[in-house]
């Protein structure tokens, strides 16, 4: 399957040369000043251009009436669009005739209004179709790129960059997403809010993804599809290319339908997207959070080779439920073989647990951690693993440097100990990770606890997640056996 | 929308590779008896017809007949059963199934996807415990693995009380048959077969319901 924008079209609007802002106001809650400062604030180096009706300047941005006005030397691929909808048939046919290659359009008042709304979004569709323009939107929130600084959005947040490349049916959720790439620091290539979908819908975004250099992991939310077949068929091929994680919403809506037929009675649309996207080899998640950490686990660690987790934890009641989790999923708890279990008894007191979860019972010394996180992670039983209990002894740290005595007491130099400790275990997990090609995924609720802490402060630091709940690291490496198992089967 | 025969669906679905016990349809109590005789007891009979798709809600399923007297009092009361909206009326006569274990396995026509491919855990609860994975039309073999490998009651498949484990490959195949059928049958709206016995580990189609669009009847 060929996509049905060609790649370098979209150049236009993920890396244009320059911006012109249309609808620009001067008012800071407005979206035309929101979208112009987000513009000009976030590191973009090329061209920036605004109009309005009122003239003077905005930001230092001097206004244009229109595009016409624009400089003779001026190079601007993309149009931002924030003027009322009726304004923009003119608008475009004026950026057309500067050889503009890609618009955003915010403005509402289209699709979602009713009858006169939609014909109008069609004629916008048709006319920019007619100019050679690609046209995103309308009524969007906008569109990040990393790679240009481009923050051309009219809400926040501008993420780190990365390889994840996001597109949705709704803006809000290319703001959450957005926002936990922020506070996991896993990074975002592109994103977009495909609005109402009028010539760019979300397949068409995923397609240029898993053409674009720079995108590694696809990320969508969706919620109807025009075309169900058309959909399947375009994930599949995005798929069969780069990792794909949906969310889908409205997932329960309809639900079963009145039908003749046993096998009618029990086609509900979730079980039917389920099997579709199952078949279409794409990563279907459950929740926001479940979809972004999912992506961001495609994007940071290897995919298993086969479905066995060790887990290594430094205290019992958190492996044993990360074994329950594992047993509830489609991953399996790998057996330790006896070379395995005496390369550990070599480096702790009898009382480790000698089975999985590999529990360390609190018999661990200086070197421990890193020396049985290599051990496990180079066994060829082992598949991945699970490191849980980073961040303790640092937390303790905090409670003493926060204390009355600090730094007297010899606190000082344990304080500083308990973090370099938990920032070797931290490094240790991403390196052995690396060095065997196989996922380590580190959980702690300090993650979210207390994000400063050196544990999971040091994890972000390598470019990975850390998880906040050993469940969620489960359920992240389970979207990665799944995917592994589903090009084996093919293979 | 019309619907074929529970014979005249297990025909087409047969010529796509879904086992289908053999089976009779006769006109007369007298005939069912000899061809019961002629299957070996016991036997199943029921009332068959274009126009009758609920026949265990109706109770024109007669199970379990193990001798003459038997098959000709349960088809005296079947034809006798019939009313003026089944149309023309026979009675089908077939060997009797065993098995503890009944799958559902079929065909919906998805206002968004198309035709699909179902499986699922069968019988009369079928729909309570809706243990029940889908397929877009057309699956191949992997895919019909996979359908087998995500069902919640792996246990099922399994060697179950001196019944030997389900085999696999049977079942997947009946999977790829219905896609088949779909694929190439235009007008195929729906198929339902339910149950699907697993008898001595094999997949059997013991009732079968196939809907077909009233227009556009050529095949693809």
């Amino acid at each position: 399957m060929s996509a049905r924008f060609a790649p370098d079209r979209f150049r236009a609007l993920f890396d244009p040369r320059g911006v012109l802002v249309a609808g620009v106001s001067s008012h800071p809650a407005k979206f035309g000043f929101v979208a112009l400062h987000n513009i000009l604030s976030q590191g973009y180096e090329g061209e920036v251009y605004g109009t309005n009706l009122e003239g003077g300047d905005v930001l230092g941005v001097p206004m244009l009436r229109s595009p016409e006005d624009l400089p003779a030397g001026a190079v601007v691929d993309l149009v931002f669009i924030c003027t009322p909808s009726g304004a923009n048939p003119e608008l475009l046919r004026a950026c057309g005739e500067r050889g503009i290659g890609a618009a955003f359009v915010t403005s509402a008042g289209y699709g979602e209004a009713g009858a006169k709304g939609l014909a109008a979004q069609e004629a916008l569709a048709a006319q920019a179709e007619s100019l050679g323009m690609l046209l995103a939107g309308p009524n969007g929130q906008g569109v990040v790129s990393t790679p240009s600084h481009l923050c051309a959005q009219i809400v926040a947040p501008y993420p780190p960059a990365g390889s994840i490349g996001i597109a949705s049916q709704s803006g809000n959720f290319v703001s959450s997403f957005q926002n936990f790439a922020c506070a996991s620091g896993v990074g975002v290539s592109r994103a977009v809010s495909a609005g109402n979908a009028a010539a760019l819908g979300v397949a068409d975004f995923l397609e240029y993804y898993a053409e674009d250099p720079t995108t590694r992991v696809g990320l969508a939310y969706v919620e109807g599809l025009a075309d169900g077949r058309d959909f399947f068929e375009r994930v599949r091929g995005v798929a069969a290319r780069q990792p794909l994680v949906l969310l889908k919403g409205g997932a329960t809506a309809g639900g079963q339908r009145a039908a003749a037929s046993h096998t009618g009675a029990l086609a509900s649309d979730d079980r039917i997207f389920d099997g579709m996207c199952r078949q279409a080899g794409v990563t279907r998640a459950e929740t926001v959070e479940d979809a972004f950490e999912a992506a961001a686990t495609f994007a940071t660690q290897p995919i298993p080779r086969g479905p066995r987790v060790a887990v290594i934890t430094t205290a019992g009641g958190w492996g044993v439920v990360t074994a329950d989790a594992i047993a509830r999923s489609e991953l399996e708890l790998a057996v330790l073989a006896p070379d395995l279990v005496e390369a550990i008894d070599a480096r702790l007191p009898p009382r480790w647990s000698r089975n999985n979860p590999v529990d360390l019972a609190g018999g661990e010394t200086r070197d421990t951690i890193p020396e049985v996180l290599e051990l496990v992670a180079g066994h060829p039983d082992v598949d991945a693993v699970i490191y849980l209990g980073l961040g303790i002894q640092s937390n303790q740290a905090r409670l003493m440097r926060d204390g009355r005595f600090f730094p007297e007491h010899g606190l000082d130099r344990i304080v500083s100990y308990h973090e370099r400790q938990d920032e070797r275990f931290a490094r240790a997990a991403a390196d052995v990770s690396t060095a065997t090609g196989k996922p380590i995924l580190t959980a702690t609720e300090l993650a979210v606890a207390d994000p400063d802490n050196a544990g999971p402060r040091t994890v972000r630091e390598t470019g990975r997640v850390c998880y906040p709940s050993a469940d969620r690291a489960v359920r992240a490496l389970e979207h990665l056996w799944r995917r592994a198992r589903y090009g084996a089967h093919r293979a | 929308v019309r619907t074929l025969s529970e014979h005249e669906s297990k025909q087409l679905l047969a010529a796509y590779d879904v086992p289908v016990a053999p089976e009779r349809i006769v006109a007369t109590p007298d005939e069912a008896v000899a061809e019961a005789s002629d299957l070996g007891m016991p036997v199943v009979v029921k009332l068959t017809g274009a126009g009758i798709a609920h026949k265990t809600e109706r109770g024109l399923v007669r199970l379990g007949l193990d001798s003459e007297a038997a098959v000709h009092a349960a088809a005296t009361e079947l034809l006798a059963a019939a009313v003026a909206d089944d149309g023309a009326v026979g009675l089908l006569v077939a060997p009797m199934v065993r098995g503890m274990r009944e799958f559902i396995a079929g065909v919906h026509t998805d206002p968004q996807f198309g035709a699909c491919v179902m499986l699922g855990f069968g019988g009369v609860l079928a729909e309570a415990v809706a243990d029940v994975v889908f397929r877009l039309v057309p699956i191949d073999g992997v895919d019909a693995f996979e359908m087998l490998d995500e069902l919640r009651g792996q246990r099922l498949l399994e060697e179950l009380r001196g019944e030997p484990p389900v085999d696999r490959a049977a079942l997947a195949n009946v999977l790829c048959g219905l896609s088949r059928c779909a694929a190439s049958r235009a007008d195929v709206v729906a198929i339902d077969v339910n149950p699907l016995i697993i008898s001595d580990g094999r997949p059997i189609a013991v009732d079968a319901l196939v809907e077909l669009a009233d227009t556009g009847a050529a095949p693809r």
